[in-house]
């Protein structure tokens, strides 16, 4: 396999202007699939979610789901799509292991969803429009594992086996108009917009959206020209790139690729690339042929499907919020700052946060623990802080304690530490390891008492009037009382004994 | 609608898998080429005003609620299966080296 020459990721940008788009492949999350009503499940033992219309057999007649319909229109009013009132099925013929029955059912001519808009808002906050083609809807296929060969790869293989669990797994595929003018943004904007495609039919509820189980599925479509012409240069199709940052440094690579390409003088072969996570670079697929001729033609065993205003309205005030809209209106509730959010978004805490306001606690606090204790222990867990087993309503509860005065914040982080080993509820954790702060003055007086008398030059210090001195002192009471005091009230109780205005 | 030859028909076996002898494909293109003509003289039939159909039967929104019904265990997915192997279909290798 020979390695690509690349330009550097500059100098493409200078001689050349990428325009990208983007097929967007969603699984829906119903119970049951596409046209059949066997168990849409991911992860079952192979060929158990099956039935005689998802193995393609003689004479057995699909019936649409009416669910899945719903979803897909759901899908397209989030995406700012016109709903189609009349849409047809039609039957995409070729011949693969992993479609039974030799053709794909899919839509072709009419949508049911089409002209839509998505704003991408980038990193910096600039805001880039993306037109939405059409969104329609489809069957998956089967999954294929190939057996023999040196890597595991298509390439070698001595023969694949066939599951068909995935096979009629309702699809709804999101096609965008070709995306001029995003210069060199081009790859970050790349990886913002199935970012934001997919965080919308997770809000939707209408697909797990985990793209490591190829819930969300990416094919990307680079083409260059050079800079001033109108006319689109020949575009590649790079396939199935399966993860966000996989997304940007595919579309970068081919950026790339195509540069070094066209600057040789050579035009660009218009074919489907394959993407490896392990080079992050693209190897060629199979060229544009006739094979790729799929006789597109009604599907004779489904009718058509017919949208009335009151349905689609009925389905739009199902909308939830759009995602874009609800992080404004939160960063705008909590006062954080556009970093302080940027990196709660980033955590994936948002929610968390979000329920642990609800619950009572200050917007401040919430960060604060989410974004501090709880992250660097979900850190050397290895797991994400909201998967950790720490629920807002702890949160809650330890602030409660805090403002209350039963613990402070060095006690907190050994009450949350209990929490997560199964010790309870904060309280109890608290009760069960003594952990309250010693509120009692008598028994912090013994300790001052003991601490001055064993540093008596810092106590004649403050005396002096050397009032930053006392730090020492309460250092201390701290160790006496192995930390369970309450640091300013020890600090108010030493300057008094010593008779020292603080 | 253009006429119908000799390479239009053997472009079509190709796609289709279907394996046909000269001969076959001289038949076929003269017989398709009659089928050809007779749907014709329904495009004369059907005026402007009459959409396009892609079912013969009125009928639309054929729906079934998302609920679980029939399924197959893998024994009886793979009853039919020319070679099985760990539960599933066993296919050829599809792709040649490369």
């Amino acid at each position: 396999m020979s390695v690509d020459t690349i330009l550097s990721f500059d100098e493409a940008m200078e001689k050349y202007d990428p325009v990208l788009g983007f097929e967007v492949h969603v699984e829906l999350n119903t119970k049951t699939k596409m046209f059949s009503s066997a168990p849409n499940e991911f992860g079952d033992e192979p060929n158990t979610n099956v039935n005689e219309v998802c193995l393609g057999l003689p004479g057995v007649l699909p019936v649409v789901n009416k669910k899945a319909v719903e979803s897909s229109i759901l899908i397209g009013l989030a995406l700012n799509c016109k709903i189609a009132e009349h849409c047809t099925f039609a039957r995409k013929q070729y011949f693969y292991p992993d479609t039974p029955k030799n053709f794909q059912t899919s839509q072709y001519e009419d949508p049911i969803c089409y002209d839509g808009w998505l704003d991408i808002e980038l990193e910096d906050g600039t805001v880039f429009r993306v037109e939405i083609e059409r969104a329609h809807m489809e069957e998956d296929a089967g999954k294929l594992t190939h057996m023999g060969g040196a890597t595991g790869r298509i390439q070698g293989a001595d023969f694949s086996l066939v599951d068909y669990n995935r096979s009629g797994v309702p699809l709804v595929e999101i096609v965008t108009k070709p995306i001029e003018g995003a210069g060199s943004r081009a790859p970050e904007l790349a990886k913002a917009y199935v970012a934001a495609v997919r965080e919308i039919v997770k809000n939707l509820g209408v697909s797990d959206a985990k793209m490591e189980r190829g819930n969300v599925r990416c094919d990307a479509n680079v083409s260059l020209r050079p800079h001033g012409q109108e006319k689109f240069g020949t575009r590649t199709e790079t396939k199935n790139v399966n993860s966000l940052r996989a997304v940007e440094n595919a579309v970068k690579f081919e950026i790339q690729r195509h540069a070094a390409v066209l600057d040789s003088g050579v035009l660009i072969t218009q074919e489907t690339r394959h993407w490896h996570e392990d080079t992050k670079s693209t190897t060629s697929g199979r060229p544009k042929s006739d094979a790729d001729d799929y006789r597109y033609f009604p599907e004779p065993d489904l009718v058509p499907i017919v949208t009335t205003a009151e349905w689609v309205e009925e389905l739009r005030s199902r909308l939830p919020e759009p995602p874009a809209e609800r992080r404004k209106r939160l960063q705008s509730d909590w006062g954080y700052t556009d970093l302080e959010f940027r990196d709660v978004v980033n955590a994936g805490l948002m929610d968390e946060i979000e329920e642990t306001v609800a619950a009572g606690a200050s917007a401040a606090a919430a960060r604060k623990w989410w974004m501090g204790e709880i992250a660097r222990r979900a850190k050397v867990a290895d797991v994400d802080p909201a998967a950790l087993g720490v629920t807002p309503a702890v949160v809650v509860e330890i602030e409660k304690l805090i403002a209350a005065g039963s613990i402070n914040d060095k006690l907190a982080r050994q009450v949350l530490d209990g929490v997560l080993e199964g010790e309870g509820t904060p309280a109890e954790v608290v009760a069960k390891r003594g952990l309250a702060v010693v509120s009692d003055d008598g028994a912090l007086q013994t300790a001052i008492d003991e601490a001055l008398a064993a540093q008596p030059d810092v106590a004649e210090k403050i005396r002096g009037g050397k009032v930053q001195a006392v730090g020492a002192i309460v250092g201390g009471v701290m160790k006496a009382t192995r930390g369970q005091a309450d640091a300013g009230r020890v600090r108010e109780l030493i300057l008094k004994t010593l008779g020292v205005e603080g | 609608m253009a006429a119908i030859n000799r390479e239009d028909v053997a472009h079509l076996a190709q796609l289709a898998h279907i394996e046909m002898s000269d001969d076959e494909l001289d038949r076929m293109a003269n017989e398709l080429a009659v089928i050809v003509d007779s749907v014709k003289s329904v495009s004369e039939a059907a005026g402007d005003d009459i959409p396009a159909t892609s079912h013969p039967i009125p009928l639309t929104n054929v729906m079934r609620e998302d609920v679980v019904g029939h399924v197959l265990t893998a024994e009886e997915a793979l009853s039919g299966a020319p070679d099985a192997q760990d539960g599933r279909f066993k296919v050829p290798a599809i792709l040649e080296e490369s």
